[in-house]
């Protein structure tokens, strides 16, 4: 791993006294290098090769989001979420439409809120497969992410169908979803899923599963106590790899979960091969999800019926006044939303992402506060790779999933 | 709405036990929101983790919000998550530009990075908080961007000069004078603009 490293090395003197040869220097990792999963600077102070103290400097790619939506219509903030984390596009919007619906009280149709669920679910079976696939790479093995690339550029072909875009949607509105999925795309769904990601997943998990590299760079690797996982306010995978079983998606069910049957892995050992596991067995979980949201998906509407927060049909728009002024009105001004504040959160594929929307009552959000799970578990990565070799450091940062988009905002 | 009770209660519970500490509670949306006294958080925080009827073991956030107009104008929101009753509960303290706020980095590590980034972007200070260094801005940033009065285009501009090879830093130029359209003309009729010979209606 040594070798791989375009490291720029800053080596301070710090100990010349000590009777060991092995000095102690600090070590620049970062901001571009392929292991940082983007662009994290570490700092890192090393005794020889064992990291005592690891100092993350985030913000390269800070780019101001939150302010940015204080200036928008609601409407206009959803783009912004597919930015934040670029893996998992459609979950971060799905937390905004919910906070917002749940400031505006409306009730999203049955149909709109199972595609909801089951593109919710593709995203997190395309999250998965970047982060194992990489985490793969990190720590020596090539060919996953040759495999799990074909299949993730597979599943965006179904973005790509129902908004038009492959990774930023802008899919999911408050009120419902922006248009209804296209006629075929069910069938379409579920022969991916049997006959082409079931495949590759299988072939993922026999190449890493049991095999002897990968299990020593993972096992034992940034081990995290239950207790200490909700002291540093781990969510998603990382909590529940380490025996929690806690899932917002079971906990405090939004749109149709409850109707649907799913587990939820729970991982025993609480290290980096716990998570590769919990991980590799939520993809299991979220095509079953995909397969009950396709079968018992109802017709109907997909977006809330109310012409003053949703747009209505293009045809009525061509032939009715009315509805020529209603969206004329909602791309302009947009809709007013009651004043109060909400956090809504969702179960991400990264973990809890959550929004803290305050509303003054005008069509704009008067502060929009986001809870990206990647902050908090970044933040842990000191706690998490004290004492351990600097090269398990890449397998604990691979580990935990990150996505500068999100922690950075 | 037995949720809804169930949150009063929890409500009620908080500041029977917590007397003076806590000023107010309200629950909407089925949410818990507590307001407390700014010096008594790390006591309100503490209890809320440890008591057997709260147990809120994960700290989920911390953010601010910016009113201007207030006396004290930064309102800082923590998020509390119990994993065990399935709970959730917003505490508010308020708090001005100078007067810093009790750490919570004693009783949760996540609040270290969480105080961090309010200090970053609203400039309030945190008490007894080992490392309070900025953590989304650049290196040597001036101001904080989320304040109200900090403008959306910020003051400063970075390029690469090819003739330097290094980046450098320039007073922001904008093409175009910044433009912030709101579109409030009512969604219904002109509500409260007064036009010429209105005032006849009211007699």
């Amino acid at each position: 791993m040594m070798e791989m490293m375009d490291i720029k090395e800053d080596v301070k003197e710090v100990d010349e006294v000590s009777s060991s040869n092995i000095k102690s220097y600090t070590l620049n990792f970062g901001p571009q290098h392929p292991a940082a999963h983007g662009v994290l600077r570490l700092v890192l102070e090393l005794e020889g090769e064992i990291v005592d103290r690891a100092d993350p400097h985030i913000g390269l790619l800070h780019r101001g989001t939150e302010k940015l939506i204080e200036y928008k219509t609601y409407n206009q903030a959803i783009p912004y979420f597919d930015r934040l984390d670029y893996v998992a596009p459609m979950n971060q919007e799905h937390a905004f439409a919910l906070a917002v619906e749940k400031l505006l009280k409306i009730e999203v149709p049955e149909r709109g809120q199972y595609i909801r669920v089951l593109f919710s679910e593709i995203t997190r079976i395309l999250n998965h497969l970047l982060n194992i696939t990489t985490y793969a790479l990190d720590v020596g093995a090539i060919t996953p992410s040759l495999w799990g690339f074909e299949e993730r550029e597979r599943g965006m072909e179904f973005y790509d169908r129902v908004c038009g875009a492959r990774i930023h949607s802008n899919y999911f509105r408050p009120g419902g979803v922006a248009m209804d999925i296209p006629k075929g795309i069910e069938g379409d769904i579920l022969d991916w899923v049997d006959n082409s990601l079931m495949r590759a997943v299988e072939d993922i998990e026999t190449l890493l599963t049991e095999n002897r590299i990968f299990k020593q760079r993972t096992v034992d690797i940034g081990v995290v106590s239950a207790d200490d996982a909700m002291d540093w306010g781990f969510s998603g995978p990382m909590l529940r790899a380490s025996g929690v079983p806690w899932d917002l998606r079971k906990a405090q069910p939004y749109d149709v979960y409850e109707k649907i049957d799913f587990d939820i892995p729970v991982g025993k050992t609480g290290d980096c091969y716990a998570r590769y596991l919990v991980r590799m067995e939520e993809i299991k979980q979220s095509v079953r999800i995909i397969k009950q949201c396709v079968e018992n998906m109802p017709e109907g509407a997909v977006k809330a019926e109310s012409n003053k927060i949703t747009p209505p049909k293009r045809v009525d728009m061509k032939m009715s006044m009315e509805e020529l002024i209603h969206h004329f009105k909602l791309y302009t001004e947009g809709y007013h939303v009651p004043a109060g504040d909400t956090y809504s959160a969702v179960e991400a594929p990264k973990g809890e992402f959550g929004v803290f929307l305050v509303a003054d009552g005008s069509n704009k959000p008067y502060r929009c506060h986001i809870k990206a799970p990647g902050f908090a578990h970044l933040q842990a990565l000191d706690f998490l790779s004290k004492g351990h070799m600097l090269a398990d450091t890449v397998a604990i940062i691979g580990s935990m999933d990150v996505v500068f988009g999100e922690i950075d905002r | 709405m037995i949720y809804d009770e169930m949150l009063t209660d929890l409500g009620e519970f908080i500041e029977e036990e917590l007397g003076n500490s806590v000023l107010s509670f309200s629950v909407a949306g089925s949410e818990l929101c507590v307001n407390v006294k700014r010096d008594d958080i790390v006591k309100v925080a503490l209890f809320l983790r440890d008591n057997g009827e709260c147990l809120f073991s994960v700290l989920v956030d911390i953010c601010g919000v910016d009113y201007p107009d207030r006396e004290e104008r930064f309102e800082i929101v923590y998020n509390f998550l119990s994993l065990k009753h399935n709970n959730r509960v917003r505490i508010k303290v308020t708090t001005d530009e100078n007067t810093p706020v009790p750490s919570l980095c004693s009783i949760y590590s996540s609040a270290g990075w969480f105080e961090r980034e309010v200090w970053d972007m609203f400039g309030v200070l945190f008490d007894n908080h080992p490392d309070l260094r900025r953590i989304l801005t650049d290196y040597g940033f001036e101001g904080h961007p989320l304040r109200k009065d900090f403008p959306l285009t910020g003051f400063e501009e970075i390029r690469y000069d090819n003739d330097l090879k290094r980046i450098v830093y320039e007073p922001v130029k904008l093409e175009q004078d910044f433009r912030n359209f709101d579109y409030l003309s009512p969604w219904e009729g002109v509500g409260k603009v007064l036009l010429p010979g209105d005032e006849k209606a009211e007699k």
